[in-house]
């Protein structure tokens, strides 16, 4: 557990940032909480000649809320969206997201960027902005591009983002639907066996639009649109719940491993999902 | 009386003696990060060592080349197994009477073995030497299943070959290391053979590990000018690390001081010795510098002692209502690639034999295999006197078939057999005197605080619920009565490398009337300082806060074997009540001498001596003291000091009765601790809090163990769980609030009465969390599922039941 040598960066701005990633390419990664990179490094699974902390980067920092669009600095902090009164209001999945992410201590230094950019099947962040339908805000030499986050995850550890891009921001929009991120862990600080983001509304006493999307259980997050099709139009009945929680298991595809084999996640896949479906629309 | 002095009850009070809940005094300096554990030792001049380790589970070590690593700027040495030979270290004994390789010699038996150790300036240049050093394997066929080793043509351990003999006796086959036998095999096979009801059951407690916080590491310090040798270390036992340490290397023991400093927990884990502590004593040696090794939390789990790994085979036999006739149960034990078990030298499989567990079974018959495989050594006792975790587990699931065989309440088995409080002292079939007991007293207060019958008609209404699909969550209801044996031990039956098991305390009074007193025992997190102070303010009159408590420095403590299976206040706490009573009996003289009466005219009185009769009269042992040291006083020797060194005439025998209420979730496996009360009898009491915060530890250890903690291999012999990540250490999170209680029956044997609670905790949480998984389900069938009860294997249990539709 002792990293070899790097050379280390905090720059204070992103311009500043993006020169050491242009200067250096593959050798140089950028680091927002750390809690990924720093055991990856410590196991020498990882070699970063050139380490940028993103730490003092200001502009990367903070909420902001514009009517109905949300705006996160990548450097937001778990704890930040927590303790944010305002986002508890526009999107209050989020915070019941982050606050089943490990313990306070963690929470205090893992970011959302880091969470979401990392492109590790075990966070939680990347389903969930899938199923905002949230952007991700890449800015590299050649300017500034977005990406939807059900664009964004290609394969484990591998994304749509350029290894001279940084993740600057992320936006959604504020959404009133029913909500609910269920998850199932070992422990504190577990990655999920299986967890699932929900959102749904109604339209008079049928189910307007839906969103379903899952960590963990494939190499990617992901947004099954055939659940949430299966629940539009629907009253949300029990056959509805369970046609939508049939098409979204059909998208996953789970490994096995010192969590269970295939079978079981299977199985508990298919209680998460219908638990948070059916927690979303007892608050739709 | 005079009126300035104070009302006994006050005096009482001041002393802050047995039975105070007083505040830890270790904790103001643990709380504020003031605690110095081996990593803040920083010697000038010093070295870091780390080891090559091998990645392979079984392989020929064909050759290592150094090369590159030496000419690393700031990399020393690296030594391998060759370098060590001339000084015959590349090899060294285990506690169990094998031998086990310091570095690799030809072969490596386990992943994480240590190939090589180098020695750096740095301990990032030493990591980065690592990489370095290169090393040629041939992998050779993996065996990590004990009943395959016994049949394979495979020989594990080619340095034993040819050897049909062992410590322990004969061996039956080339993996195979010994038989050892309890009990009459043949009339206990007879009377279950014609018995009216016999219950069988084969279960495996699975490999663990007892993961202290901090784990392994060593400081070594040759001084080549004085040719002393002192080696700073996480040692359970320093003592012992002393002689053995001289044995090895031929330097004298008195030329040799063994420090342990804070440790930060060792829950057996840090009894036996390692490699890194021979290979920095070494590198010291070589170097002249001092060398500092530390491993990290992946090789203390990968190489460093496991626990448990026993697959048990048992029988019980009853009469038809429920009276227990035999018990006979056999252990195949995986001891890994070398027997470096921490146990008694008469005891390879500890006190196993402690099965027939608080129950009165006339006959009784064990039999322990140990066998050889491609796995770490170790098969310590993690928090428990020696195998006794899996001996209740054993005897307490046992119960448990029983009673589905009897079709018979499990709370009911238990209390028309438990050996009644009129049998003690209880001769037990397989050899042990139990001291003392009231299991009936206990477990009717158990049963009673948690309104068992309502638990039992909630569970009912609760099956009942679920069968008409209500609910999709189960309750179950675990007990465990269980009977440690601690305080090992009586030094005509128990040795450590030959040492025998006493404790010792030596007790200096200060002229102002404060004392120190040190003691052959070592605190790892248990309290030494703060509970030791108390039993001698009882002891000598002087207050606790006024009594400074120092262990683990080999050259000012005496001579003691350390602190494990609960033997500190059994042992090192029997001798500091009789230290203290030898400093009483002289500060008696003085004080008769001072009141100018007969000795026997006075007597102890909190924390003085009065003239019988005349209580206005008398001398507080603070001005015993000074008298001790500044007057001549006729046939009495000046100073006021003692020492005890005490050899128990037996082993003492906590007990407890534990209730877990737990719901399960059928559907996906997860548990829910409702509610967890448990009834301990450790005996006298010294300190309530202290013994409250052992309980809440042990519990949780317990539970940790019980719902997903393991060491798993697959089958090339990888670690499967080597990180924190798979290896379960439950938070806050996880951890129930736990109800506490108690009995006191005092231990007739030692002189405060006091029994150790350490590590019943552990001891009786086990079965009692695993019982609860396994009641929730007994309604659908299920007699036993091996642990970890972790969601999957949960969720498999309800899966076989039918349960999932």
């Amino acid at each position: 557990m002792i990293p070899s040598r790097f050379e280390y960066y905090r720059p204070d701005d992103i311009r500043g940032a993006l020169a050491v990633l242009n200067e250096h390419g593959d050798d140089a990664r950028v680091m927002a909480g750390g809690h990924s990179l720093i055991p990856m490094m410590k196991l020498r699974m990882a070699e970063v000649p050139h380490l940028i902390d993103l730490q003092g980067i200001a502009e990367l920092r903070g909420i902001a809320i514009d009517g109905a669009e949300i705006s996160i600095g990548a450097m937001t902090t778990q704890h930040d969206l927590i303790a944010h009164a305002g986002l508890a209001d526009a999107a209050p999945i989020l915070r019941e997201a982050a606050l089943q992410i490990a313990d306070p201590q963690v929470r205090y230094m893992g970011t959302v960027g880091g969470n979401v950019a990392n492109g590790d099947p075990g966070n939680d962040m990347p389903g969930l902005m899938q199923c905002l339908d949230a952007r991700f805000e890449l800015v590299g030499a050649d300017g500034t591009r977005e990406v939807a986050a059900r664009d964004f995850y290609e394969a484990a550890y591998m994304t749509a983002r350029d290894d001279e891009e940084l993740l600057t921001r992320i936006r959604f929009t504020a959404t009133g639907a029913g909500y609910a991120y269920e998850k199932q862990k070992r422990k504190i600080g577990d990655y999920a066996t299986a967890a699932c983001a929900a959102l749904i509304s109604r339209d008079g006493d049928r189910i307007g639009s839906a969103s379903v999307a899952m960590t963990n259980l494939s190499d990617v997050p992901v947004w099954s649109q055939a659940a949430g099709d299966a629940l539009v139009g629907s009253t949300g009945d029990a056959a509805a719940i369970k046609a939508a929680t049939d098409a979204a298991l059909a998208d996953i595809d789970p490994t096995g491993d010192n969590r269970g084999p295939v079978e079981f996640k299977k199985h508990v896949a298919g209680i998460i999902i219908s638990r948070a479906i059916a927690r979303a629309l007892s608050r739709a | 009386m005079n009126d300035m002095t104070p009302e006994r009850e006050d005096r009482v009070a001041n002393l802050k003696g047995m039975g105070c809940a007083r505040k830890r005094v270790e904790d103001a300096r643990f709380t504020q990060g003031k605690g110095n554990y081996i990593d803040d030792l920083k010697l000038p001049g010093m070295l870091h060592g780390d080891f090559v380790r091998s990645p392979y589970a079984h392989a020929r070590v064909l050759s290592i080349d150094t090369e590159a690593a030496l000419a690393l700027p700031g990399v020393i040495a690296v030594l391998t197994a060759k370098d060590l030979e001339p000084l015959n270290l590349h090899w060294m004994p285990t506690l169990a009477g094998d031998k086990q390789m310091v570095l690799a010699d030809g072969k490596v038996l386990f992943q994480g073995q240590e190939v090589a150790f180098v020695v750096a300036t740095d301990r990032y240049v030493a990591a980065d030497a690592v990489e370095l050093v290169e090393v040629e394997y041939e992998d050779l066929p993996v065996i990590v299943d004990p009943f395959e080793s016994l049949k394979s043509d495979i020989v594990l351990r080619e340095d034993l070959a040819g050897q049909t003999s062992g410590a322990h006796g004969p061996r039956k086959h080339h993996n195979h290391i010994f038989t050892w036998e309890v009990g009459d095999k043949d009339t206990t096979e007879a009377v279950i053979d014609d018995a009216e009801v016999v219950a069988e059951e084969s279960m495996y407690y699975h490999r663990t590990h007892p993961c202290p916080l901090e784990p392994c590491g060593a400081v070594a310090s040759m001084d080549k000018v004085n040719g002393k040798l002192t080696i700073h270390g996480t040692f359970q036992a320093p003592h012992v690390v002393r002689t053995v340490a001289s044995l090895l290397s031929g330097i004298e023991e008195h030329n040799i001081r063994v420090i342990s400093p804070d440790i930060g927990g060792g829950f057996g884990n840090k009894v036996g010795v390692y490699p890194g502590y021979v290979c920095s004593i070494v590198a010291s040696i070589v170097t002249g510098k001092p060398v500092k090794w530390i491993e990290d939390r992946m090789e203390n789990l990968m190489s460093t002692a496991f626990a448990r790994d026993y697959w048990m085979k048992g029988r019980i036999s009853a009469t038809k209502d429920g009276k227990i006739t035999g018990l006979h149960c056999h252990v195949t034990a995986d001891h890994g690639a070398f027997d470096a078990c921490a146990d008694p030298t008469k005891f390879p499989a500890g006190f196993m034999n402690i099965c027939t567990g608080s129950y009165d079974i006339p006959t009784a018959y064990l039999a322990v295999d140990g066998v050889y495989t491609n796995k770490a050594p170790g098969g310590v006792s993690y928090r428990c006197s020696f195998r006794v975790t899996e001996a209740v587990y054993f005897i307490e699931r046992m119960i448990e078939v029983l009673a589905i065989e009897l079709n018979m309440d499990a709370a009911e088995l238990r209390r028309i057999n438990f050996i009644r409080k009129d049998q003690f002292p209880y001769q037990s079939a397989l050899g042990w005197e139990y001291d003392s007991g009231d299991y009936h007293t206990a477990w009717d207060k158990a049963l009673k605080a948690v309104d068992y019958e309502g638990l039992r008609r909630e569970q009912a209404d609760r099956v009942a619920a679920f069968r008409r699909g209500e609910t999709r969550t189960l309750m179950g209801i675990g007990l465990s009565f269980f009977t440690e044996i601690v305080g090992a031990g009586p030094v005509k039956n128990c040795d450590i490398l030959g040492m025998g098991m006493f404790d010792s305390c030596e007790v200096r009074i200060h002229p102002t009337g404060s004392a120190i007193a040190r003691l052959g025992t070592i605190s790892q997190g248990q309290g030494h300082a703060t509970t030791f102070a108390q039993i001698l303010a009882t002891e000598i009159g002087i207050p606790a806060d006024s009594i400074t408590i120092e262990e683990g420095d080999t050259d000012t403590a005496p001579y003691g074997l350390g602190t494990y299976g609960s033997r500190s206040t059994p042992v090192a706490g029997a001798a500091t009540a009789m230290a203290g009573r030898k400093i009483r009996a002289k500060a008696q003289m003085i004080a008769a001498y001072l009141l100018e009466v007969h000795d026997d005219d006075v007597e102890f009185d909190v924390d003085r001596f009065v003239v019988k009769g005349a209580p206005e009269r008398f001398k507080t042992m603070a001005d015993i003291a000074y008298a001790a040291y500044n007057q001549a006083i006729p046939g009495v020797e000046p100073g006021l000091e003692a020492v005890s060194y005490y050899d128990p005439p037996n082993m003492t025998y906590p007990f407890g009765a534990y209730v877990c209420i737990m719901d399960i979730d059928v559907d996906t496996g997860v548990t829910d601790i409702r509610r967890f009360y448990a009834l301990d009898d450790c005996g006298t009491r010294i300190n309530p809090m202290v013994i409250e915060g052992q309980i809440h530890g042990g519990l949780t250890e317990a539970l940790a163990v019980v719902l997903g903690q393991e060491i798993a291999y697959d089958d090339m012999g990888n670690v499967k769980t080597g990180t924190l990540m798979d290896f379960f250490l439950p938070t806050a999170w996880e951890v129930p609030t736990y109800e506490t209680d108690h009995t006191v029956t005092p231990s007739p044997h030692h002189p405060i009465g006091a029994k150790g609670v350490g590590e019943s905790p552990h001891v009786g949480g086990v079965p009692c969390f695993s019982n609860a998984v396994h009641d929730a389900f007994r309604p659908f069938g299920l007699r036993h599922s091996n642990m970890p009860h972790d969601h999957w294997r949960i969720w498999k249990t309800a899966n076989g039941l039918g349960l999932h539709g």
